[in-house]
């Protein structure tokens, strides 16, 4: 009887196997971001509803960054077939030629920024880089501008930048300055590190990692430094005592691409469309505080109208903040990089 | 050959001569039978280290288009970051290493003249620590020493202190961190020495009429050196590569070579950036270990059971 059962089964599952063709073993995609909870969001934003509707399998793994491609294509073992990656990085990658060209016939590029749609990788979220301050400490006077938290007489205290990140501190340096936000880029380097160099004395610590600028902050070890905003807003929702806002933020994108030799690469294109779609892309913000790549997704109506201003990408606070140009850093990172290593470490 | 030599000895040397080169032979036997036994070994070393360091040294020669260059090596002359690095990296081995011995020397001294058992327990002290993860000490040293950490919190409401003392994203940090983690690497060969040393020794020096402060500099501390140089050794080139205390307790001003390698593989699009750096601080270790060698004789090769 069992055994009836089990045949007949395994006779239907024949044939829906090969009437339901894109459920096949085959259909199976790996996909690399950064893990922790932005990893989770995006599982539940893009991933699972991807995998849902095109009846594939979506495998996930973490990744580094641009070396862990590089050492795959250039390896010749190419195990994922989209990969998350920061928005320079993709300038680099792509120089490098270490991607697969993306078909914008099956990507739909509208509403996503023309600056970060490149014949081989697409803008997907976007993080900014803000100024945090305790209001133990200061109250609600804190230092609101890049200007205030350069003025260590009218703000003292102890202060924080990101030491790994030589892009985003250059780019509030030059804000610092009191350059307009839609003139900082292309970024006077040389003019952004002597306003680093009059700030350098009163650092107490370069951060190096989100996790780090954030446990500083909370602490109470500085009063007040540049960090990502999901790393602030976790700690606000937390209850620390902290305040930030996106005035003067740097957007910095993250891009996706399908590393060059990826085996599924026609299944990933068909995903990758999925992922920067209007409707996943409204998932995001529901999930975790980095924006939307794709400035329709507000159009959607799936993000509620009071989420909209607490979100970086929402067209209002756009206005407020210096896009960071990916092409910019792809050609000035390494040396800007050895001028800003130079100058702090000692 | 050995033809040779029976026939040498027949040719009227004495009987002993005999004895001796069978027992050369012998020797020799067994010293190629102990060769054999260690191939796979030396076979092993040689594929994972011998080779990769091989290759290491190879990428470095390579700049990013794939010519040979000696941009990798020039870099460190025309970044001045690299050259503050390298001699921070080398400052902070040097101070944690005293701090090592400082500590733990009288706590190796204490642990070899306490009877057993008690000497077991206060081992597993010793011991303990260094089965835990080294990040979960560094985050621990952390949460003690910063700012509104324990030291401080404390310290301030005793009121012995009215600022805040700056032991932590500093120097000071980075050494106290590193310190706490290297110590057993320096008790545990100096404990093992310390040991061996005989007790007749020190008794026999105090019979003579020597205080016992004269015993123990005179007879005690000689003895000991060649645990306290293979500690050293091993403390200071572990020192050398560190990188996650430094990168957590440093606040980011305190830049190491280990955390420069990583910063450079990084930034330059090509592994001979990062493999540069590794061969320098391979060459560098290999010409102290040298030194150490030459200064202090076979003892700081590691060897602390030799007598």
């Amino acid at each position: 009887m069992t055994k009836r059962l089990c045949i007949q089964g395994l006779a239907v599952a024949g044939l829906l196997a090969t009437v339901a063709v894109p459920a096949s073993a085959a259909d199976t995609i790996t996909v690399a971001s950064w893990g922790g909870t932005y990893q989770e969001a995006e599982t539940k934003a893009f991933f699972d509803p991807t995998a849902k509707e095109l009846g594939i399998t979506i495998k996930q793994d973490t990744t580094n960054g641009l070396d862990d491609v590089r050492l795959q294509v250039t390896g010749n073992a190419v195990k994922w077939d989209i990969t998350e990656l920061g928005a320079d990085e993709c300038a680099r990658g792509s120089k490098e030629g270490l991607f697969e060209k993306l078909d914008y016939n099956v990507i739909d590029k509208s509403g996503i920024n023309p600056k970060l749609v490149h014949d081989d990788w697409v803008g997907i979220s976007y993080t900014s880089v803000v100024l945090i301050y305790r209001t133990d400490v200061f109250g609600d006077k804190g230092p609101k501008t890049w200007a205030d938290f350069w003025n260590v007489e009218k703000f003292p205290g102890r202060r924080a930048l990101s030491g790994s990140q030589a892009t985003e501190t250059l780019s509030v340096a030059a804000l610092a300055k009191g350059i307009p936000i839609d003139k900082v880029y292309p970024v006077d380097i040389d003019g952004a590190l002597q306003s680093v160099d009059k700030v350098k004395g009163h650092i107490d610590a370069w951060w190096t990692s989100g996790a780090q600028a954030m446990q500083l902050v909370k602490d109470g070890e500085v009063d007040m430094a540049s960090i990502w905003n999901g790393r602030a807003g976790t700690l606000k929702k937390q209850g620390a005592p902290v305040s930030f806002s996106f005035d003067q933020g740097v957007l910095t994108a993250d891009c996706m691409v399908i590393p060059k030799g990826s085996k599924n690469k026609d299944i990933a294109m068909k995903a990758l469309a999925k992922f920067v779609s209007p409707d996943l892309q409204a998932n995001l913000p529901l999930y975790v505080d980095n924006g939307p790549a794709n400035e329709k997704a507000f159009e959607t109506g799936k993000i509620p109208p009071e989420r909209i201003k607490d979100i970086n990408s929402a067209p209002e606070n756009v206005k407020k903040q210096v896009l960071q140009d990916p092409a910019f850093w792809r050609d000035t990172l390494v040396e800007a990089t050895e001028k800003f290593n130079n100058l702090i470490q000692q | 050959m050995s033809t040779a030599s029976v026939s040498l000895d027949h040719a009227g040397r004495p009987n002993g001569a005999l004895n001796t080169d069978a027992l050369r032979a012998d020797a020799r036997r067994e010293s190629r039978g102990l060769f054999a036994l260690l191939s796979p070994g030396l076979l092993l070393v040689f594929a994972v280290i011998i080779v990769p360091i091989g290759w290491l040294f190879w990428l470095s020669l390579f700049d990013e288009s794939g010519q040979l260059s000696a941009a990798n090596y020039a870099r460190f002359f025309e970044q001045a970051s690299y050259i503050k690095t390298f001699v921070t990296t080398f400052k902070v081995a040097f101070v944690v290493t005293g701090a090592c011995v400082l500590f733990g020397y009288p706590l190796a001294y204490m642990l070899s003249q306490l009877p057993r058992r008690a000497a077991g327990v206060c081992l597993i002290f010793v011991i303990l620590p260094f089965w835990t993860s080294v990040l979960v000490r560094t985050y621990a040293w952390l949460v003690i020493l910063q700012r509104k950490g324990l030291v401080n919190t404390w310290l301030m409401d005793l009121g012995v202190i009215g600022q805040p003392l700056p032991l932590a994203n500093n120097f000071a940090g980075v050494v106290i961190g590193m310190t706490h983690i290297m110590l057993p690497f320096l008790v545990l060969p100096l404990y093992a020495s310390m040991k061996t040393i005989d007790v007749d020794c020190l008794r026999a020096g105090m019979n003579l009429g020597a205080s016992p402060a004269a015993t123990f500099r005179q007879v005690f501390f000689p003895l000991s050196l060649p645990g306290l140089a293979s500690g050293v050794v091993i403390v200071f080139v572990l020192c050398l590569g560190f990188f996650v205390t430094p990168a957590l307790m440093g606040g980011g001003k305190v830049i190491m070579w280990a955390m420069r390698m990583e910063q450079t593989t990084s930034l330059y699009s090509n592994w001979g950036a990062g493999a540069a750096l590794g061969v320098v601080l391979l060459a560098v270790t290999l010409a102290l270990l040298g030194l150490f060698h030459w200064l202090l004789g076979t003892r700081a090769t590691g060897v602390w059971s030799e007598r």
